[in-house]
């Protein structure tokens, strides 16, 4: 059997290739950059290009003495705690407060909702730029500056509108008569905020909360401008790797984030399609 | 406070509801029911039915007029402390919980031990038939069985009060035929005080105690259902209830609660006077169509009408016949699909008869009821 509807012509067919072609160049332009540094990171020689014995796959030339670097050497350990401590702080200071927010503006009777999601929002839009240098101001007026409360507040600022449009993309498929039936049945409303609309909603709240998570992890803007040497991160600690001990350790770290993201990718697709299987059984 | 007030279990006294400050939507309902009473509202839609039910179950405030139950006002009641169960036309099952946690919630928050909740949910889940699916999730059961779940949640607390809107609109007809028996004959068994509403008229025919009908967010009649049917107290009851013919005439005089018509295209009929019809006044008189008989009938009349024929309609265990009066309005005969159904060419002259008793004379004002709803 012919893949090809009869009517097609030569070109029709031509055109099929091509454009199979580019979207398979599109595709490998992405992802080669992210590829090449893992075999990289396993390299024996402190360069950042493949070694002859590397190209013969002499396993001499592979070694895991970047990573070792990454354990033994204290700045690294640092900044991986750091970004642990501010990552996970500021994503569940930004769940909280995005759930709370999201909720409150799928309302029916909440006032000024535009008004209010869009500056909620502000923070994805404005350049990060801006909102370091705004914030740089206005924390040394608080003595925030260099310090990690200043920098969690900060970065949940960012995570916030990630957690508001996925809790509120949950919501909507949120039967409103739920609640009421929670109430009609003698729970108060904070009961059954938790009980119902909680358990429903944790996908979103979930998925929220991991964007969260990876905004700050990946930010260095923010952190450039706020943080003193005791709150590095790792994106911070590569920035300056990069020009000051060049060295495949940043690659070892950059294949270690890459393998967390693909975890976290898998996680939110997970939690997408039981988010799907939960409401397809209403 | 009087004797026969105490005797009263649900009280609305001239309640009103605007949603925006300006027009009412619910315009002075009074109703007062008794415990163990099946009422339901009936009426078109938008005439503010669910608005009730809502301030009844608290999720709508009282514009003004109290709502009170056993003599105390509950309008400043929090809706989670009314104890007042209720059936959406959705279900509302928390799909996240199974059936059982479904039923349990409302015995957990009124703080009952585990035991006694898993013996009070199995004695529930028997009575709506649904012994075996207490593991289920709601997303596991057909209509019809969620629709028994929300039932045995709204009544598993033991309300006084149970509210229901439209809990079967959602469902084909056979099923609903089945859940109003069921609604029935829980209703019978445990005694609760039901709200009831619906848009479909048999249903609510074949349930209540008493039918409130309402139009417009007012209550036109609110009777048991043989005397809405048999005795409607004007034009849109006697239309909206069933179906109804309506002739058109002139009141000549009113003897005895009785008024003489001139009907508007040509002679004269007699039929029962309702309240505020004036002699000299317009009126119209409404005949049901299975009380009307075509000559020649063994049936007893006082009553008769020359009509043409115009159709027929074949419809199994009656037949339907449309007939024009001379004024140009139509006529519906119901007859019983026996011998005695008789056979008519286009055109034909007939002459319709019926009883005084089963014709009413309203007062007329130009308009006439739609029939056709
Ligand atoms: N939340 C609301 N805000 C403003 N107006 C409302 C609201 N809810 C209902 N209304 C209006 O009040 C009137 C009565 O509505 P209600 O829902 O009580 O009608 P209903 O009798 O239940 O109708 P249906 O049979 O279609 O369910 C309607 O005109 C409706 O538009
Ligand atoms: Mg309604």
């Amino acid at each position: 059997m012919n893949k090809f509807p009869e009517y097609f012509t030569i070109w029709h067919i031509a055109g099929h290739y091509a454009l199979r072609l580019m979207a398979y160049l599109v595709l490998a332009f992405l992802i080669l950059p992210i590829l090449v540094i893992i075999p990289l990171s396993f390299n024996a020689e402190p360069f950042f290009t493949f070694t002859p014995g590397m190209l013969s796959l002499d396993p001499d030339a592979y070694s895991l003495r970047w990573y070792n670097e990454i354990v033994t050497d204290q700045k690294w350990t640092l900044a991986i705690r750091n970004s642990f401590i501010i990552g996970i702080a500021a994503a569940l200071l930004a769940t909280v407060l995005g759930t709370i927010a999201a909720v409150g503006l799928s309302s029916p009777w909440m006032p000024f909702k535009r008004l209010i999601t869009a500056l909620l929002l502000s923070p994805m839009i404005v350049p990060l730029i801006i909102i370091a240098a705004g914030m740089f101001f206005f924390y040394t007026t608080f003595g925030l500056v260099g310090t990690f409360p200043g920098l969690i507040i900060a970065h949940a600022a960012l995570g916030v509108p990630f957690v508001i449009i996925t809790v509120t993309a949950t919501l909507t498929g949120f039967d409103r008569s739920l609640f009421s039936a929670g109430l009609s049945l003698g729970a108060s409303p904070v009961k059954v905020f938790w009980d119902v609309v909680i358990p429903l909603i944790r996908p979103g709240v979930i998925s929220g909360g991991l964007f969260a998570f990876v905004t700050s992890f990946d930010e260095v803007v923010l952190v450039l401008f706020l943080a003193g040497p005791e709150q590095r991160t790792i994106p911070r600690q590569m920035f300056s790797g990069l020009r000051e001990q060049i060295n495949p350790t940043i690659l070892a770290v950059a294949t270690l984030l890459v393998a967390l993201s693909i975890a976290l990718l898998v996680t939110l697709e997970f939690l997408r399609r039981r988010s799907e299987r939960l409401r397809g059984a209403e | 406070m009087t004797r026969s007030e105490d005797a009263v279990f649900l009280k609305l006294d001239d309640v009103k509801k605007s949603y925006d400050q300006k027009s009412l939507v619910v315009k002075g309902f009074d109703i007062a029911v008794e415990q163990g009473e099946f009422i339901t509202l009936l009426g078109p839609s938008g005439s503010g039915k669910t608005t009730v039910l809502m301030m009844l179950a608290g999720f709508e405030s009282v514009t003004s007029g109290t709502i009170s139950i056993r003599g105390k006002s509950i309008n400043k009641t929090a809706p989670y402390k009314r104890n007042i169960g209720m059936v959406f036309q959705n279900y509302a099952l928390f799909p996240h919980m199974t059936v059982a946690e479904n039923l349990a919630y409302p015995l957990s928050v009124r703080g009952m031990s585990k035991a006694d909740q898993k013996a009070r949910i199995a004695e529930y889940l028997k009575l709506v038939e649904l012994d075996d699916f207490g593991h289920r999730y709601p997303g596991q059961l057909s209509g019809g069985q969620m629709q028994r779940v929300a039932l045995a949640r709204a009544m598993i607390f033991e309300p006084t009060l149970i509210l229901m809107d439209e809990p079967l609109g959602a469902l084909d007809k056979k099923l609903r035929e089945q859940m109003q028996y069921e609604i029935t004959r829980l209703h019978e068994k445990l005694g609760f005080t039901v709200i009831y509403v619906t848009h479909d008229q048999a249903e609510a025919l074949s349930m209540s105690d008493r039918i409130a009908v309402f139009n417009d967010g007012v209550v036109q009649q609110c009777a048991p259902p043989a005397e809405l049917y048999e005795r409607p107290v004007n034009a849109f009851v006697a239309e909206f209830i069933g179906e109804n013919n309506f002739v058109e005439g002139h009141v000549e005089r009113i003897e005895g609660g009785r008024a003489v018509v001139s009907v508007k295209g040509g002679g004269q009929i007699v039929a029962e006077a309702a309240q505020g019809l004036e002699a000299s006044g317009r009126c119209i008189v409404s005949i049901r169509p299975e009380k009307l008989f075509i000559h020649p009938t063994s049936h007893d009349h006082d009553n008769e009408i020359e009509a043409t024929f115009v159709a027929r309609i074949y419809v199994g265990d009656f037949i339907r016949y449309y007939f024009r009066l001379s004024d140009g309005s139509e006529i519906v005969v119901k007859v019983l699909n026996d011998l005695s159904a008789p056979e008519f060419g286009e055109g034909d002259q007939g002459r319709l008869q019926w009883l005084i008793s089963d014709s009413i004379a309203f007062p007329h004002d130009g308009e006439m009821p739609d029939t056709t709803g």
